[in-house]
């Protein structure tokens, strides 16, 4: 479903993607891991179109889509819910909703959509008219789920989701993008809770400096001395 | 999200609010209808400029530089080609838009936001201003004047007229632009501006064009403004751009917004009353009194938004609606 070549990323002179590689197949929860600054973040967004690389190819569906501008990718099915629960914090919890579901390709489902994200999170209908700022940080994170659902994506990027969560909320987020991926969703996981992502995930890279270093199933992974060494402090 | 009988309350507020503005002349003795021109002036420039500020997130601190374009642009027209500002102001609103394409694009297009936009904007309206000193075809910094015929005949075509005419020139576009900002606030054009004040990474993860909305902002924005300067050079007939670009120009014009509500429809159109009534009247009474104080009104303009800032950092009109009863007046404006 998405197969990215030999992704190059650079900020000015630094090198933030060395020539990343690597493929997503439909239906499939693929992990991403690394510490920080290796380059996880960029490689999402890159993908997303909001940062252009110097060379490499991404493909989605078949179609080359680097260089694209991001509204364009989203356009096209690919959905991100980007690190920090970054919501629109005055608007209310419909309206932010509202928004994600402007996109062409979502615009005439958009009221079902709503109704669609409320039954998958009844918190957020009781707290519809409420402005999102005054949310809890894990009802910020399912408003950003939510609203990205909006746009009717058939893969969706999560940007650390259990980032500053309790965790019984770290439950529920993970939880919850299961539960979207049994419904066909394909996911694509950037966690530092490597563990329990590595655990979901049918397929798992390992970015280090921007490079990928180890590749293989979840399980692969996992049991991987390395791996276990450098992320699970094992 | 106002509930059907608040939104009513509200409507009818604001029509009976129309009604008096429209058969005040008749009662209005020179010097209020005087003080009604600029109050409406500013609403009308408030709101050009709470598009961009209030909805969008972008501070702009250069709107003089729109007024000016739009004042110099529809003056020399008809002062060198007797051209009618009917037409001239086509030609303003052209300039305007140049302008605003060239600075929209320079920011929006490289990522220019919060702090450097707004000196980029000063920037453009600081060295248009001292263009315009040394562009002798209109005045240089000697000024531009415009004909003055005999005061009290009216004559439309020409925009020479009485008060009065200016009066209901000038409450037109108030309104005008009042159902305008309306119109884009409840369009999906204005729910992309509100994504992009609020958080512009997650509009664009979002799949919102940002730098188109933008540009469509600073557009609307500045075609707006050049009107409100063609509008200036016709009542006032003299214009100088050591005056009309100033800095303190764009100030004025942001002033009212602000202390009225950023971001809310009726938030220029009270910031003007406010600013303008108070400031005003604060002048003639010192005057009154006998005592003289230059730059009065504008110690007072800066106390106003101390205190607003301080007491009311929304603005005075969320905190009066809710006080009228005119919807909860929530932060989702």
């Amino acid at each position: 479903m998405l197969e990215v070549r030999d992704l190059d990323l650079f900020y000015g002179d630094a090198q933030a993607l060395d020539r990343v590689s690597l493929s997503v197949d439909e239906g499939a929860i693929v992990a991403i891991v690394g510490s920080n600054g290796a380059g996880k973040t960029s490689l999402i967004r890159t993908i997303a179109g909001i940062e252009t690389p110097r060379s490499g190819t991404i493909r989605f569906r078949g179609k080359d889509i680097a260089g694209l501008p991001s509204h364009a990718v989203v356009d096209l099915g690919v959905g991100q819910v980007a690190e920090g629960r970054q919501v629109f914090p005055t608007l209310s919890v419909r309206e932010n909703l509202e928004v994600g579901g402007l996109v062409p390709r979502a615009r005439a489902k958009a009221r079902a959509t709503v109704d669609e994200v409320f039954a998958l999170f009844p918190r957020l209908k009781e707290r519809e008219k409420q402005a999102a700022g005054t949310l809890s940080g894990g009802e910020q994170q399912m408003l950003a789920i939510g609203r990205c659902l909006m746009g009717q994506p058939e893969l969706v990027m999560f940007d650390e989701p259990s980032l500053g969560l309790a965790p019984a909320v770290v439950q529920e987020v993970f939880r919850t993008i299961v539960a979207l991926n049994r419904r066909g969703i394909t996911v694509v996981l950037v966690e530092q809770n490597v563990a329990v992502s590595l655990k979901l995930a049918s397929r798992a890279y390992v970015l280090e400096n921007g490079r990928v270093v180890m590749e293989g199933s979840g399980a692969e992974l996992l049991a991987d001395d390395r791996v276990r060494q450098a992320y699970l402090g094992l | 999200m106002h509930a059907p009988a608040q939104t009513k309350r509200a409507a009818i507020a604001l029509l009976i609010l129309l009604a008096v503005l429209v058969v005040l002349p008749a009662v209005a003795n020179a010097y209020l209808l005087s003080a009604m021109v600029l109050i409406l002036y500013f609403a009308y420039v408030g709101q050009a400029w709470n598009l961009m500020m209030g909805f969008t997130g972008q501070l702009s601190l250069g709107h003089s530089l729109y007024v000016g374009l739009g004042a110099y642009a529809a003056a020399a027209l008809f002062v060198h080609f007797g051209v009618s500002p009917w037409i001239g102001l086509w030609a303003a609103l052209a300039v305007s838009l140049a302008a605003g394409a060239v600075i929209g694009f320079l920011a929006f297009r490289f990522g220019i936001g919060g702090v450097y936009f707004a000196l980029l904007t000063i920037a453009f309206a600081e060295f248009t201003r001292i263009g315009f000193d040394h562009f002798d075809w209109v005045g240089g910094s000697g000024g531009f004047f415009l004909p003055v015929k005999e005061h009290g005949v009216l004559d439309l075509a020409s925009l020479r007229g009485p008060p009065v005419m200016f009066y209901y020139i000038a409450l037109v576009m108030a309104v005008a632009a009042f159902v305008l900002a309306w119109r884009l606030r409840t369009s999906r054009i204005g729910y992309y501006w509100l994504a992009i004040r609020e958080n512009e990474d997650a509009a664009q993860a979002l799949g919102i064009n940002t730098f188109r909305y933008k540009m469509f902002a600073i557009l609307i924005s500045s075609a707006m403004t050049s009107l409100a300067g063609v509008f200036f050079a016709f009542y006032y007939n003299n214009l100088f751009p050591e005056q009309i670009f100033s800095m303190g120009r764009s100030i004025e014009i942001i002033l009212g917004p602000i202390i009225g509500g950023l971001g809310t429809l009726f938030g220029p159109v009270l910031g003007a009353f406010v600013l303008t009534l108070l400031g005003d009247g604060l002048t003639e009474l010192t005057s009154a009194l006998g005592i003289e104080i230059p730059g009065l009104k504008q110690v007072f303009y800066g106390i106003a938004l101390l205190v607003v800032i301080l007491f009311v950092p929304n603005g005075i009109w969320p905190a009066v609606a809710r006080r009228l009863g005119f919807g909860p007046a929530k932060s989702g404006r």
